[in-house]
């Protein structure tokens, strides 16, 4: 049984217009997406703007609740329970977030930010809340004397630690890692990936790391998902994304993806035109309007995800 | 996204880091208008609360054979048509005036801001009614909202205040619930709901924080409000009522000896600007420093 | 590199400081390098090196004061400092161009896409208005934009992310200027939309002969389209190499740390590491700058001196110089 199972979950936002608030049409955000998380891997999410990925992370959480489907975590279906139950589930998956800038609260010292998920969920005295404030603070590389200071007064990427930090409070499951390096520096980076790989093997924790930037995704990641549009249209292990792309729409993400290698002239897959609105997302297979390959199926049948075997899955009715 | 190219000061109202107050605080000192306006609240502040040391004596005791002198060494301003001092009485109406501002604004944070947090930040049925009532109350120029609760409640210094205060409960509600919704959309409000902070907890440690600014403005300027509708009332002879020297009131009395004893008149005409234009230069001296969209 | 032709843009001891309330800040410190005719020049760095505030030097679009800028910068012999209001604003838009990474601030919400692309035209060339308006056109057909005529019509907020970054590049170029600023002109696109842009820069470059300085801190972008590269840190520049040689062999233990530090597609599988190479420490604040060499504090193989004195620019060849002690022993 995976840790995390995710089944054909669905996220529409309804558009309303007039005065009286007809919903006229939806913002299929999330399409139905399966997918699972087993005991200390990192599956990747990746997938350009408007894809979903983002959303997923959220439904998952119910921080936005989902429109449909089945979340399955830690043997709990999670949309079935209620807030207070949702409240406590919450200490064994948590979240980091983008912005480093943003997520923490400003008026609040360090501190207090990392503590928080403690006093949501254990009785725990003062000193005790220090003492694991300070363990969370040196764990995650920041110097436990700082702890009073402001979130202004850090950098980017150690503002970002501080949100490992409070996500590692309550020794959680699974963490779900909302873009967490891309508004870093490049060298910043590599210390929080770093990080990121350190914890996940000292105390086993799952990650889905969901993030736009497909170098830095097939590198952190065991298995990856390719998103396009609200829909899952590849899933795979690394290496075989990474030998064996078989969707049109990863070739072509895998081939613009620019590498640090001026000997290496790569033959570009160019696609026509921008990524499709969510609003009014492509009859068929959504990737269909951009698709090199296309056949006249694609433009009226919608592609399921099957299995090429070796965990490799592709939807996608040319494969 | 690189560091620099995100630009920090993508705040929304009400934020303030800490290392930031010294530059507000520097940045108010500069404003020479909010300065003055400060000094004046300052003036009227000691004044009201050294009343008893700075005028002895009772300010309302008629003394008929001194009426509508003009200024002497005995009463620097004059006296008024029952011969008391107009010195005295605006020294003891600054404390009137005083106990009203506050006892308004004490309106507005006790009741208008947990309505406008709760409003803003849960949504659906609760604001909506909320909102309607706030409309339908600010529909009314404030000063009429006053005047309609006065004739519902009656006269005196005490209606005074709980009419004056009702209506500045719609400008908090407002304000905060304003406020709250934005601050509700931030991500750090999204992070302590996903590490499992109840809501009510949310609201007093995450959003309240974070709306101290724009009440703190707007308590400034409401302050000033209240003394001005006070005096208002008082001049209509619906507010405080004499003999208590409430400079509305003061105003309306000296209205009929207007050219005879202009003196009668002028000099709480004078405290009522002073005091109203020191509360609203120091707000918007406040309004200006705390902006958390400039940077300094 | 043929080395008698004469560099198009030459800029030497270039000072770029800021007036702030908590002092000076010095964002470039000392800056030389050169663009020759035809070349895409790579400058690269994480924030704070001063990659920005240098191009905007180039064009003085900062508010001076706050801003001091001080050295030479010279565009086909005349140093543009020297310029006066007119004389630079003759410069903008016409010789050298500029573009920039949000192209939803960077283009006027209420004029629409045509309208700014004619009045840089009308501005530098005095055609006509009809005139420019067709040139505009035109521009935008060679960006590759579909249905020019109608999306000329079109304000900013209707285009898609892509389509505005295009439109952008049609301004830059539609006066057909010698050298263009490209500031992180791909990091806030979806990277396949990142792809046709390069590829339609590239295509553009050689077309109108422009030579491109393109400032970004993705060295992969780096390496696709530049043919030099100048690496900065803390204002100065650390390295500067033709696009082979620096990444093959990396001098200055910041580009090399920076070299190591990115994830690619496929690197986990070959080198079978998970860890990538950190830097450690963070990138010092320039109201504290440190002593010496200024990467001191967080380069691997620090010597004493380095902590003591800022290494000299050492030249090892044509257009290969590092700044740093271990070159210079």
């Amino acid at each position: 049984m995976a840790l995390l199972e995710v089944r054909n979950l669905k996220k529409y936002f309804p558009i309303k217009t007039g005065i009286l608030s007809r919903t006229i049409g939806d913002v299929r955000a999330v399409d139905g997406v399966t997918l699972t998380l087993e005991r200390g891997e990192t599956l990747g999410l990746v997938g350009e703007s408007g894809c979903g990925k983002t959303t997923v992370g959220r439904s998952i959480l119910r921080l936005t609740e989902p429109t449909s489907g089945q979340v399955t975590f830690n043997s709990q279906n999670l949309l079935e329970l209620d807030r207070e139950q949702m409240r406590q589930v919450r200490a064994s998956l948590q979240i980091i977030f983008q912005d480093p800038f943003s997520s923490l609260d400003p008026r609040m010292s360090v501190g207090q930010i990392i503590a928080e998920p403690i006093r949501n969920h254990l009785k725990a005295s003062r000193a005790e809340r220090r003492d694991r404030v300070a363990y969370l603070m040196e764990k995650v590389g920041l110097h436990p004397e700082q702890m009073s200071r402001y979130p202004h007064e850090f950098s980017g990427g150690q503002r970002q630690r501080i949100g490992i930090a409070r996500a590692l409070a309550l020794n959680p499951m699974a963490i779900i890692c909302d873009e967490p390096v891309s508004a870093l520096d490049v060298s910043i980076q590599a210390q929080v990936i770093n990080l990121l790989i350190q914890l996940q093997e000292e105390m086993d924790l799952s990650y889905l790391f969901i993030a736009h930037d497909l170098s830095v995704v097939e590198h952190i990641s065991d298995r990856v998902a390719v998103m396009y549009l609200g829909r899952i249209v590849e899933l795979a292990t690394d290496r075989e994304l990474y030998q064996n792309p078989q969707h049109p729409y990863t070739q072509a993400l895998m081939s613009a993806v620019p590498v640090p290698d001026p000997g290496i002239r790569k033959q570009r897959i160019l696609l026509e035109g921008d990524v499709p609105s969510p609003l009014n997302p492509p009859s068929g297979c959504a990737f269909h309007t951009r698709c090199a390959e296309r056949n006249e199926v694609c433009t009226h049948e919608e592609p399921t995800l099957r299995d090429l075997g070796d965990g490799h899955w592709v939807s996608c009715h040319l494969r | 996204m690189t560091e620099t190219t995100k630009n920090e000061a993508s705040r929304t109202q009400g934020r303030l880091p800490y290392s930031q107050l010294r530059r507000r605080w520097a940045k108010l000192r500069r404003n020479k208008a909010a300065l003055f306006g400060g000094i004046l609240i300052l003036i009227f502040i000691v004044i009201a609360l050294l009343a008893p040391v700075l005028f002895p004596g009772s300010p309302s005791a008629p003394n008929l054979m001194k009426s509508l002198e003009r200024s002497s060494l005995e009463h620097p301003l004059g006296t008024d048509e029952l011969g008391r001092s107009i010195l005295g009485r605006i020294i003891y109406g600054s404390r009137i005036s005083l106990l009203i501002a506050v006892g308004v604004v004490s309106f507005g944070l006790l009741i208008g801001v947990p309505l406008g947090l709760v409003s803003g930040y849960y949504r659906g049925k609760v604001d909506f009614g909320i909102q309607r009532v706030t409309d339908t109350m600010l529909a009314f120029p404030g000063f009429l909202l006053a005047l309609a609760l006065v004739a519902v409640l009656g006269v005196g210094l005490k209606n005074t205040v709980i009419s004056i205060g009702i209506s500045m409960v719609p400008i908090y509600i407002r304000l905060v619930r304003g406020c709250a919704l934005s601050i509700r959309e931030e991500v750090y409000v999204e992070a302590a709901r996903a590490v499992g902070t109840r809501d009510i907890v949310i609201l007093l440690r995450h959003i309240l924080p974070n709306v101290m600014v724009p009440i703190t403005v707007q308590t400034s300027l409401g302050m000033g409000m209240a003394i001005l509708f006070a005096a208002g009332l008082g001049f209509l002879g619906i507010g405080v009522q004499p003999p208590t020297p409430e400079w509305g009131t003061m105003l309306s009395s000296g209205r009929a000896y207007l050219f005879h004893s202009p003196h009668v008149a002028t000099f709480p005409g004078i405290a009522i600007v002073l005091a109203v234009l020191g509360f609203n230069l120091l707000g918007d001296g406040l309004r200006d420093a705390l902006d958390p969209r400039f940077r300094l | 590199m043929n080395g008698q032709v004469k560099p198009l843009l030459a800029i030497h001891g270039l000072a770029t400081r800021f007036h702030t309330f908590e002092g000076m800040v010095n964002a470039v410190d000392g800056v030389d390098m050169e663009v020759f005719p035809g070349e895409t020049l790579g400058l690269v760095g994480e924030s704070g090196c001063g990659k920005s505030v240098t191009a905007l030097s180039i064009l003085q679009l900062l508010r001076c004061p706050p801003a001091e800028i001080r050295g030479r910068i010279l565009f086909e012999g005349i140093n543009l400092l020297d310029l006066g209001r007119e004389g630079i604003r003759k410069i903008r838009g016409n010789s050298i161009s500029m573009i920039f990474q949000e192209p939803m601030t960077s283009l006027n919400p209420v004029l629409t896409i045509g309208e700014q692309i004619a009045e840089a035209i009308v501005l530098h060339q005095g055609t006509s208005k009809q005139e420019a308006w067709e040139r505009a056109v035109e521009m935008l057909q060679m960006v590759q934009i579909p249905e020019p005529g109608a999306r000329a019509r079109d304000y900013p907020h209707k285009l898609s992310g892509g389509m505005r970054q295009r439109a952008m590049i049609a301004m830059a170029l539609s006066c057909h200027p010698q050298l263009l600023l490209a500031d992180e002109p791909t990091t806030a696109l979806d990277v396949t939309i990142q792809a046709q842009i390069t590829s339609l820069m590239a295509r553009l470059k050689e077309e109108f002969e422009t030579s491109i300085v393109i400032i970004t801190h993705n060295l992969g972008l780096i390496a696709e389209m530049a043919r030099r590269v100048v690496v900065m840190y803390a204002g100065k520049v650390v390295e500067e190499a033709p696009v082979e040689e620096l990444f093959k062999e990396p001098l200055h233990p910041y580009t090399q740390g920076l070299l190591g530090s990115i994830p690619w597609i496929g690197r986990k599988l070959k080198t079978g590491r998970r860890e990538l190479q950190e830097i450690p420490g963070i990138v010092p604040s320039p109201l504290e700058m440190p002593e010496g060499c200024r990467f001191h504090p967080r380069c691997p193989r620090v010597m004493d001196i380095c902590c003591e004195q800022e290494p000299p620019m050492v030249r090892l060849a044509e257009h290969r110089r590092v700044s740093c002690w271990l070159e210079a022993k």
